[in-house]
Formats: C-alpha cells, sequence, structure tokens
C-alpha cells in the first residue's frame, strides 16, 4: 500500500491535474428523445432525491436554467477491493457556443482525460475500450475507461480538494465497497458528497446497456468455439438478445454469482473468497511479482503439471472407477511438500498453478451454482479476467466439460467495468426526476 | 515381553521409537488370516481377522438323576445345585492397528515372524501408498498383493462403522463442554455424503451397502494446505503447518468485507469480519507477512471452499447427512471446527458437519470386508472392544507436535464378533431418537468426576474378586494386577479425554470394565458368589411364595412389588451393597425389606399401578432381569407366577454373557428348572409355552434397547407384548430411565448409591417406581 501510495505522490500530482476549475458545462439537447431504446429500462425505479449530491445539483440546475441533464463532467466509479474503475463520457458534439461557455477546468479535464492514455504511474485508460459515438442523455460522444489501484484512493481525494472539484457541482455516482468506506473522506477531505449506488445493482445495469449498444459495431459478447479443445479453439462474438435467466460470475478481488431472471429480478446466489484478489496475493507471496500483468505474464508461460499432483501421480494411471483421466489435477500444489519436486519448478510454473486452481475452483463453484439454479447460460465479468486468456478458456473448457455441453460460458469485452458504467447511468437517469 | 522397537535417525528420532511392545500392539498373531492394510500418504493401517481365546464360565445342571431331575429336588443340602466349570471358547475379532509409516518395514517384519498361520495367502492392500510398497510387502510377508479400489474401501468401512459402532458421528464445537457431540446411531445410515479430505476432495454420495457414486470433487484439498503451506511458510510438516494455522490472525492477510466497505455490506447480509478476498492483502511486494498468518488464511480459505462445495452437492442431491474425512480432517480440532464453521455458514445450520472417531481406518476395514466377503461379515454384529481399542486421540492444538504424533504413534481398533445380530426393540416409539443413557458425563463434568472416582475406588474390590475367583490358578493375581493397570490407564485416559470412546457414560465405565475383566481371562469373577447365593435362595423360594398366597390380593401386589425391591437390593455392582454383603454373611431378605424406603417412594406411580392391574391382564410382559439370588429368585420369580396366573405370558430376558453378578441366559435356564420342579404355576408356564426365556445379546450389567437378539425382537414380535418391566439400577436408572415405549413400561429400582440418590433428591435406598402407559 505505502508503495503505491508514493507511486501516485510522485508521479500524481500532473496526473490529476486536470480536475481543477470551478464552472460549469452546458447541456442543450433534450436528455430522454435522443436516448433511444437502450435507455428504456433505465427509467424503472425512481431513486431517494433527498441525498445532498442531488440538492446541489438541483441548485446548480435552477441558476443555469438548464433542464433534464446533469452537468458535464459525467463520470461513473467503482470503487472495488484492488481496482478503481472509472467511465469518463467525453461528449463530442459539443458546439462552438458551448466550447465558449465551458469553464477552463472542465475543459482541461475532458482534454487531459482524452489525450493521455496513462495517468500518473497506476492510473491507465483502456483505449482499446472505448465506445465511439454513443448517444446518452441525448449528448453524442466518447465513453472512456480508466482504472487506478484503490490503495490510490486517498491520493485521488485528496487531489480532489486541491483542485477544489466540489465547485464543479457535478454529481459523483460511485459504487463498490469503496463507495461506503470513502464516502466520509470525500466528504471531510474534498467537501464531496458520494451519491453511493448498490454494486449488484450497477453491475447489471451496466452489463446490460454495454450489451444494448454493442462494442463499436459489434457485439460485447463473446464465447469459445470448441471449448473442449483449448488449444485450439476460436473466439466468438455473439448477441446478448435474450440474456435471461443467466448466471453472472462477478471474479474481481471476490467473487459473487448472481442468478439474474430480468433487469431488474436477481438475487445473489452465493460467492467465493477465491478470487483475482485470491490470485495476485499468493502470486506476490510465491514469486515475488508485484502487478497482476506481471503475474499473468509469468502464468502464462509456466507449467503447472509438475506443481500440482495428477490423478496419475496417485494411480498410476486413469481412475477408471470415477471416471478420472490420469491428466486431470488431483491435488492443487500437491507436489510442493517434497523437495525434490521443489527443485524441479520454477516461478512461472507456481504461478500458472495458482491461475489454474482458482479459475477451475471459480469453475467449479459457478458450474454447480447453474445446476442448482437451473440456468444454462453463465456469463464471466470481472477484471480477473482482464488480458487473461488462460483463465476465460479454462472456464469455457469447464463449463463445457463438467456439463457434458449443458452449460455454455459466455464472456464480455468490458470485464470489469460494468459497475462504474452502471453507476453513470444512475447519474443520467436523476434527470427524468424533474 | 518383548523389547521394544527402536528406529534411529532421522530428524525426528525421537517419535520413531515405538513405546509399546510390539506383542501388545499386534496381538493375536498366532490365529490372525485375512490380512489387509491401507497405506496412505503417512499412515499405514493394518487390519486382519483373528480368533481369541477366552475362558468362559459355563454352568450346567448335575445331571446324576436323568431328565427325572426337573420334577424333583432330590439334592442334598450342602450339594450345589449347578455346576460351574471354565471352558476355553473361541471368538472372533477384527484387530486394526495404525502407525506410521516410517515403522512399515519393522512392523512387517514382526507380523512375518510371528505369523504361525500359513493358510493366508493374499494381503489386501488400498490406499495411494499400496502401489508403492507392493513390492516390500511381498518380500517381507510372502502374500500376494491383491489391490482395492480406495473409494470402495473407503466406503465400505463407513457403512461398518455407522452401523456397529455406537456414538461413531459425532458433531465438532469448538470451546464447547464436551466439544464433541455424539449422534445417536440412526438404524437407517443411508442415504448420506462421504467429503474425503485427502490431497483433493472427493465428495461420493452413498445410497446404499453398494450403490455409490463420485458426485464431485476439488484439487483443492489438504495437499494443498499441505503444499502451499510448505511453499508459503517453508515448514515441511502437516502437523506443523496446522500448528502455525492455530496461533495464526487470517485478517492480516485476507481482504475483508470491511475492508472493502468499510464496515458491512448490509443489503446483502454479509458481515464486515466475513472474508471477501483470501489473500487479498498479501498483493504487495513490500510487506512481509508472518507464517502464522498465511497458514491460517491458507486454512480457512481451504476448509471454506470445501464447506461451501459440499453444501452445493448436498443441496443438488437433497441430503442431509455429511460425513467428512480424509488426512485433513483426522482429529484435528482445527481443521474440524474451520469445516464446521463453514458448512454452518453455508447452509445457515441445515446441515451439520459430522465427522467419525473411526475415520482413519475407514480403508482399511474396507479392504479387510472385500477380503473377508465369503465368511459375510455383515451379517453378524460387532462391538467395539473398550479393552483393545485406543480411542479418539482429542489433542490439544497447543500441543507440541511431536508430542502429538508420539502420543498417536500406534493406535489400536479392536471388534468383536457378536453371535447374534442386534437389532432394535420394535417396541420403542421413535428408534432414530433414542438414547440409551441417562446422563452424559461427557456434558455433565460434576458427575463425570463422581463416577470416575468411583470406579476407581471400587477397583481394589474388582481386583479382589477377581483373584478370589480363581483360586487354583497361580497366575490368577498377576493378571488381576494387569487388570487393574489397564483399567486404572483407561479411567486416566477417559479424565482426560471424556469423548475418547464416544460419550462417557456409566454403562461405558461398566462395559469398559467388563471389557478389561475378559482381556486377562477373567471371564465371570462372580460366578461362585452367584451360584452360592441362588443356591440359597431357592431354598427359601416356596416359603416365599406360600407366604404370599395368604395374602388378599391388594396385600400381595404390594408384598411382591416389595420383594422385587427388596430382591434388587442384592447387588454386587453397588458399593454400599457388597460392603454390607461382605462384612455380614447374614444380611437376608428381610434386612433388605427393612431398608427399603416406605411409600411414598422417590418416584411413585404404584397407584395407578395397582389401577391398571385391576384391569384386563396383560397379553405378554417382557421382563429385563437384573441380579442372581434373591433378586431373581424370591423377587422376580413370586412376580412372574402373579402375571402367569392373571393370564399374562411371560419372556424374561437376561444377559448372554456375564456382567458382575447379573443372572446370565445359561443360569437363569437352570433356575427356572429348578423353580418349575417345586411350583406347578411356573412348571405349566414353560410346558404350555407361556413362560419364555431369551438373551439380551448383551453382556453388559446396562441395557441398550437398540442393540438386543434378534431373537428377543422376534418373540416380542410374536407375543405382541404389551408390557415391559425393566428391573434394577444399570438398565432402569442408568440407562432407560427416559425411553419411551409404544406399549406400557414399569421401570423399578432401588438407588444404592447415596450420591445417586442426593442428586435425585433422595436417600441411599429410596426407590424408584415408575409406571407409564404410551402416549396416545
Amino acid at each position: 500500500m505505502d508503495k503505491a501510495k508514493s507511486i501516485v505522490e510522485q508521479n500524481g500530482a500532473d496526473a490529476w491535474y486536470a480536475f481543477n476549475s470551478p464552472r460549469i458545462s452546458n447541456g442543450t439537447t433534450n436528455a430522454y428523445s435522443a436516448a433511444g431504446k437502450h435507455f428504456h429500462y433505465l427509467h424503472q425505479d425512481l431513486h431517494n432525491h433527498g441525498s445532498p449530491a442531488n440538492k446541489c445539483r438541483l441548485r446548480r440546475r435552477m441558476d443555469s436554467g438548464k433542464k433534464n441533464r446533469p452537468p458535464f463532467p459525467w463520470f461513473g466509479m467503482d470503487i472495488g477491493g484492488t481496482l478503481v474503475k472509472l467511465v469518463y463520457f467525453e461528449p463530442k458534439d459539443v458546439t462552438a457556443e458551448e466550447e465558449q461557455e465551458e469553464v477552463e477546468n472542465l475543459k482541461s479535464i475532458r482534454k487531459y482525460l482524452t489525450s493521455n492514455t496513462a495517468y500518473g504511474k497506476t492510473g491507465i485508460r483502456d483505449v482499446h475500450l472505448e465506445l465511439k459515438n454513443l448517444t446518452m442523455c441525448g449528448r453524442k460522444g466518447n465513453l472512456h475507461f480508466i482504472r487506478f489501484p484503490t490503495q490510490a484512493m486517498h491520493r485521488f481525494i485528496q487531489m480532489g480538494r486541491e483542485k477544489n472539484f466540489s465547485s464543479l457541482h457535478t454529481t459523483l455516482c460511485a459504487t463498490g465497497g469503496g463507495a461506503y468506506k470513502f464516502e466520509e473522506d470525500f466528504r471531510a477531505m474534498a467537501d464531496l458528497e458520494l451519491h453511493k449506488l448498490d454494486e449488484l445493482d450497477c453491475l447489471i445495469q451496466g452489463l446490460l446497456y454495454v450489451d444494448s449498444v454493442g462494442f463499436n459495431g459489434r457485439p460485447e459478447c463473446y464465447f469459445f468455439e470448441d471449448p473442449s479443445d483449448p488449444q485450439n479453439c476460436v473466439k466468438r462474438t455473439c448477441c446478448l438478445d435474450n440474456p435471461f435467466p443467466m448466471l453472472l460470475v462477478n471474479i474481481g478481488s471476490g467473487v459473487s454469482i448472481l442468478a439474474v431472471y430480468s433487469k431488474d429480478n436477481y438475487k445473489r446466489v452465493t460467492g467465493t473468497s477465491l478470487g483475482g484478489g485470491t490470485f495476485l496475493g499468493l502470486c506476490c507471496l510465491l514469486t515475488g511479482c508485484e502487478t497482476f500483468e506481471e503475474a499473468l505474464e509469468m502464468a502464462a508461460k509456466g507449467d503447472s503439471t509438475n506443481v500440482d499432483k495428477l490423478v496419475k501421480d496417485i494411480y498410476g494411471g486413469d481412475y477408471g472407477r470415477f471416471g478420472l483421466q490420469g491428466s486431470a489435477v488431483a491435488s492443487s500444489f500437491g507436489h510442493m511438500m517434497s523437495k525434490e519436486k521443489l527443485d524441479t519448478i520454477s516461478k512461472e510454473d507456481l504461478a500458472r498453478a495458482t491461475l489454474v486452481s482458482i479459475t477451475n475452483n471459480i469453475g467449479s463453484i459457478a458450474r454447480m451454482c447453474a445446476v442448482n439454479e437451473k440456468i444454462e447460460r453463465v456469463v464471466f465479468v470481472g477484471n480477473f479476467l482482464r488480458i487473461n486468456m488462460v483463465s476465460t478458456k479454462l472456464l469455457a473448457y469447464a463449463m463445457d466439460f463438467w456439463s457434458k455441453g449443458q452449460l455454455k460460458a459466455l464472456f464480455q469485452e468490458h470485464e470489469g467495468y460494468f459497475g462504474a458504467v452502471g453507476a453513470l447511468l444512475e447519474l443520467l437517469k436523476m434527470t427524468d426526476d424533474f | 515381553m518383548a523389547a521394544c522397537v527402536e528406529i534411529g535417525g532421522g530428524g525426528h528420532s525421537m517419535d520413531k521409537s515405538i513405546t509399546l511392545p510390539p506383542d501388545e500392539i499386534f496381538r493375536n498373531l498366532e490365529n490372525a488370516k485375512r490380512f489387509a492394510i491401507d497405506i496412505g500418504g503417512s499412515l499405514t493401517k493394518l487390519a486382519y481377522f483373528s480368533t481369541v481365546q477366552h475362558k468362559v464360565a459355563k454352568v450346567r445342571s448335575f445331571d446324576h438323576t436323568g431328565k427325572a431331575s426337573e420334577f424333583c429336588m432330590d439334592e442334598t443340602e450342602d450339594e450345589p445345585l449347578y455346576e460351574v466349570s471354565v471352558q476355553e471358547e473361541i471368538t472372533a475379532r477384527l484387530h486394526f492397528i495404525k502407525f506410521e509409516n516410517a515403522y512399515i518395514e519393522t512392523c512387517l517384519d514382526f507380523v512375518k515372524d510371528h505369523l504361525v498361520n500359513t493358510e493366508t495367502k493374499v494381503i489386501k492392500a488400498t490406499g495411494g501408498g499400496a502401489h508403492k510398497f507392493k513390492d516390500l510387502l511381498e518380500k517381507k510377508l510372502k502374500l500376494k498383493v491383491d489391490k482395492e479400489d480406495e473409494m470402495t474401501c473407503l466406503i465400505k468401512g463407513c457403512n461398518f462403522v455407522l452401523r456397529n459402532i455406537p456414538h461413531e458421528a459425532f458433531v465438532y464445537v469448538k470451546h464447547a463442554e464436551p466439544e464433541f457431540r455424539f449422534q445417536t446411531t440412526h438404524p437407517d445410515i443411508f442415504p448420506y455424503l462421504l467429503v474425503s479430505i485427502g490431497s483433493g476432495v472427493s465428495i461420493v454420495k452413498v445410497e446404499s451397502e453398494d450403490k455409490f457414486e463420485r458426485i464431485g470433487g476439488s484439487s483443492i484439498g489438504g495437499g494443498t494446505f499441505w503444499g502451499l503451506g510448505a511453499l508459503l511458510t517453508k515448514t515441511k510438516r502437516f502437523d506443523e503447518l496446522l500448528q502455525l494455522a492455530s496461533r495464526g490472525q487470517h485478517t492480516n492477510v485476507d481482504m475483508l468485507v470491511k475492508d472493502i466497505y468499510g464496515g458491512a455490506y448490509e443489503s446483502l447480509g454479509l458481515t464486515g469480519d466475513l472474508i471477501a478476498s483470501s489473500f487479498g492483502k498479501s498483493a504487495t511486494a513490500d510487506k512481509e507477512f508472518s507464517k502464522e498468518d498465511m497458514a491460517k488464511s491458507l486454512l480457512h480459505m481451504i476448509s471454506n471452499d470445501i464447506g461451501q462445495l459440499a453444501c452445493l452437492y448436498a443441496k443438488l442431491h437433497n441430503l442431509s447427512r455429511v460425513y467428512f474425512g480424509g488426512f485433513f480432517i483426522r482429529g484435528h480440532p482445527v481443521t474440524m471446527h474451520t469445516i464446521t464453521y463453514s458448512i454452518n455458514f453455508f447452509t445457515k445450520g441445515e446441515v451439520q458437519a459430522l465427522f467419525l472417531r473411526h475415520e482413519g481406518y475407514l480403508g482399511s476395514i474396507g479392504a479387510f470386508l472385500k477380503g473377508a466377503e465369503e465368511d459375510n461379515p455383515n451379517q453378524y454384529s460387532w462391538g467395539e472392544n473398550y479393552a483393545g481399542s485406543s480411542g479418539l486421540m482429542s489433542i490439544s492444538p497447543d500441543m507440541f507436535p511431536m508430542q502429538r504424533t508420539r502420543s498417536g504413534t500406534f493406535d489400536m481398533l479392536e471388534m468383536d464378533r457378536l453371535e447374534r445380530e442386534l437389532v432394535n426393540l420394535p417396541l420403542l416409539l421413535d428408534s432414530s431418537s433414542y438414547i440409551p443413557d441417562t446422563v452424559d458425563l461427557t456434558e455433565d463434568a460434576l458427575a463425570r468426576e463422581y463416577w470416575l472416582s468411583c470406579f476407581e475406588e471400587a477397583l481394589d474390590g474388582v481386583v479382589k474378586r477377581a483373584v478370589a475367583s480363581q483360586p487354583d490358578l497361580q497366575d490368577a493375581r498377576e493378571r488381576a494386577e494387569k487388570f487393574r493397570h489397564k483399567y486404572r490407564h483407561k479411567l486416566q485416559t477417559l479424565r482426560h479425554q471424556p469423548c475418547a470412546y464416544g460419550s462417557l457414560t456409566v454403562r461405558s465405565l461398566l462395559d469398559t470394565r467388563e471389557h478389561c475383566l475378559n482381556e486377562f481371562n477373567f471371564p465371570d469373577p462372580y460366578s461362585q458368589i452367584k451360584q452360592r447365593e441362588n443356591d440359597l435362595a431357592l431354598r427359601y423360594f416356596q416359603k416365599v411364595v406360600s407366604s404370599m398366597e395368604m395374602l388378599s390380593w391388594e396385600d400381595r401386589q404390594f408384598a411382591l412389588v416389595k420383594g422385587l425391591l427388596a430382591g434388587n437390593m442384592f447387588d454386587w455392582g453397588a458399593k454400599a451393597v457388597s460392603d454390607v454383603l461382605e462384612t455380614d454373611p447374614t444380611f437376608g431378605f428381610d434386612e433388605a425389606k427393612r431398608q427399603l424406603q416406605e411409600r411414598p417412594w422417590l418416584v411413585d406411580s404404584y397407584s395407578r399401578w395397582i389401577e391398571r392391574l385391576k384391569g384386563p391382564p396383560h397379553k405378554c410382559a417382557l421382563f429385563f432381569i437384573d441380579n442372581s439370588g434373591i433378586d431373581i429368585i424370591l423377587g422376580v420369580f413370586p412376580l412372574v407366577r402373579e402375571l402367569l396366573c392373571r393370564g399374562t405370558e411371560v419372556v424374561l430376558a437376561s444377559n448372554s454373557g456375564p456382567a458382575l453378578n447379573d443372572v446370565t441366559y445359561n443360569e437363569l435356564q437352570i433356575l427356572t428348572e429348578k423353580i418349575a420342579a417345586m411350583d406347578s404355576v411356573i412348571h405349566s408356564g414353560i410346558t404350555k409355552d407361556r413362560l419364555i426365556l431369551v438373551q439380551s445379546g448383551s453382556s453388559s450389567p446396562c441395557l441398550d434397547l437398540s442393540r438386543l437378539d434378534k431373537g428377543l425382537a422376534t418373540v416380542v414380535n410374536e407375543r405382541h407384548t404389551d408390557l415391559v418391566v425393566i428391573e434394577g439400577m444399570g438398565r432402569a436408572i442408568h440407562t432407560n430411565y427416559y425411553a419411551v415405549l409404544r406399549c406400557e413400561s414399569l421401570k423399578l429400582a432401588v438407588i444404592k448409591n447415596s450420591w445417586l440418590a442426593e442428586r435425585l433428591g433422595g436417600k441411599i435406598y429410596s426407590v424408584v417406581f415408575k409406571y407409564e402407559q404410551p402416549r396416545e
């Protein structure tokens, strides 16, 4: 934590410098009419209007005389256990008049966020995920996807204060546990009121929204054809036209498994503490690596068969009585108490074994839940799956193999950002309250 | 005794020396046959079937008058009425020995040297190590190794212990008193889920003796804890890893809900202390984590994961009984606790995690049973021999691992084959909820302390009695001393580990004493006393009966009950009474009557009993009898006679084998014969098949109505028994006081122990007369 913080402190001053000027944006287009059919589900339930954030927004709207649209900047934030996910809507239909009226501060935020791909050492914009020419709340623009470690949160808040972010009078819609954990810090340190949102609500709304608008003309969702052959299986896109019921498996630091029956009817079936945080935590301890990327890179190169005890290591071959193949893993890390085996393995092998065991375990629990809930479609999301082809293919294989083809594993290009998108949608939805 | 086996060298030389003489471990090898072995990752379990030559006391009628003796009393005053002889009897016994793999060679050598029987050609082998040690086994034992499927053996073994060992399964409750909550044996053991946590995890659904299916599993198991734990902590030994874990703080390593939310995630009901991400805090390169904390976090991660999977499978297959086993569990309080916690969490208490006392032996039991299929071992009932079995080792997690390993170095289980099959009393209202014992001494520390001391104090007297019972045998004294040593050791073990043999009860203390006496060839220390007292009492029988006949109906009923109670005073198992009987040989029936409490008794439903007797006669009464001598002859028989006269059939159930001065089935046959010769009512009862003698299947001073001789159950059903009379402290107070039957029952006893009497709110020689009618 200390180290991560120091990185932000050293390099972060410029990173968040953009958020500083206290003026407001002007929206012109009618929020509702242009939003299109994708928005219809956003107007279902009305939220409590009495929060300080709402009052603040109300005051500002009165001042400007503009209606039905929150002021820029439009952010949605999801503060998880490990990562903060931020989505930012960049309006591309800014008129010359608007541009003139736009406060310096707001303009520089926009310029800074859109012209950089990295913010300090730990903030990163996933350029490849950018959703272009999107119409949101009547405005056309691009949706940007940015992440930074939760450990840098205090530095982030402090900058919000230094740059007087609160004077923009924007509503900060935030979800994830951090919305609760850091609420008081936002208030005390930066005079910012968070509009807190439930993370599972946001996750589902965000997912359904991104699927409905697609990924720049392509479907957002994909699966693996021929999952039983991980070497040669091919990634194929598909449309989630009729997504219900689905089992939604969100793999962040930990794992939550939801059964979703309709856009607003879902339940959390179970969860497990063996998630992305466990993979990274164990990899750091076992290999001395420092980042998720590093850990994944090692895992991609490693071979877990020397770390794990396989069925054939115990039975000399297949265990026919139970239909277990000799190559199946009988015991993850099951060789590591033996000195001889220890001498033969590399850090990469350990990283691979960690990744495989965590992934298989999630697959196994997800499969059981799917069977118990009688759901055939299993959608895996969350940042654990980012740049993690080993796990996505393994999950696809596990779902297919253990269910004898009954279950289908589906994945999403914007893996970990749905909560943040959901939070942004809530911000936009609030305009209808008036 | 043979010299101890010493295997030196290695880093753990201290715990590699066998401290018990091997011939106390590998017993009865001379007649051993049908070997089976289960070689696991660290422990070997050897099983064999053997026969044990026992001395048994037999009684036999003197036959010098031929058949006619039944009908005439022609014995002279000095001649005993029956003959007691000690004979050799051969009984079957299963031996199971568990030891560390390090001793395997030494042990095989010892077995080979002592194996006289040459019939044995094969050894059944199972477990992961069976493969690795195959050559060694064949070379050392000159037996062909016949490999058996591991899971099949495990399930067979599991079925066997669940069926044959009362209090086999338990729930573990950390910090509770006691930590172990034993489950009553359910007659229907299927279906159940067995979660075997070895290197990996296998989840098996068992539906019947032969039908089971591996419905799932996981590669995250005991091997993961061990392997990953070794990598993280550089600690190579499994036990030491558990030690580390029990001292650690997982919250330093795990990311909790409150680390993310600042508190609870209330809308989902997730508390702040819940682990959101195992090892979630260790994703940093510049912080050191303690070995203890990492081991604890790992233990939680794996236990929770296994618990979660088990619950998902239990739910999917609609199973509520889930047993956990495998080396990850094996008696380790730490892992039993974390698994229990996980199951409670995931099922919100709907499913209980169950553990097994003999979990470590399941594979070897199963392998043995596979090899013994032609002997049909499943058609017999078996009983745990408390004298020969080590019991569950409940070692505090704080104990040094070396001590732990050392104390558990050689663990033994012995099962005696019972001659007859045991079943439930068909008259039990609910056999699944029936608990024989009135007080569980594992839960009642005060009572435990009293009874353990009481049995210890009585030990001198028992030893003296044992020696006196074998005046002609020169080694009697030596054997009696060995008995003393063994039983005292058992009592000491139970003081420290009350749960060592399941629930600790007065019954189990008594049974353990009988097993230990048998072990050292004191099959029936009271045989002469019983003989003398039977002899004496028979002389008064007719006098007692005729004095009863002079009374009015109402007075006679009371006199009969009083006589029965007074007769029950003559109990050598009760120290207060045996002291009197030892010092005052003239203490007789009338003195006993005078000592009895006056009505109203401590528990007194006599009036309701009398009212009932004024109604129609019972169809058939089942009578569980107690002591020899005055009790059976002057107490029970006059009442039996009265019942017969009322038109009630009577089934007299006596012990199959000796226990204290209780009447045995053989003795009862002779006594009945003698009484029939003097009394026409008894005689006609016998000849008209209206008085039936059966054996209970037990050799205990107490009574377990869920383990009774099948023949008894058949008679009870055939005769439409509608009254059960249970007599004596052991059968009606220590056990069955709360037993609920489907028919009328009468439980009567004299409390011959002042401590117990006081506890029940009375004085010594208080009377319990508990007459109950079935609930609607």
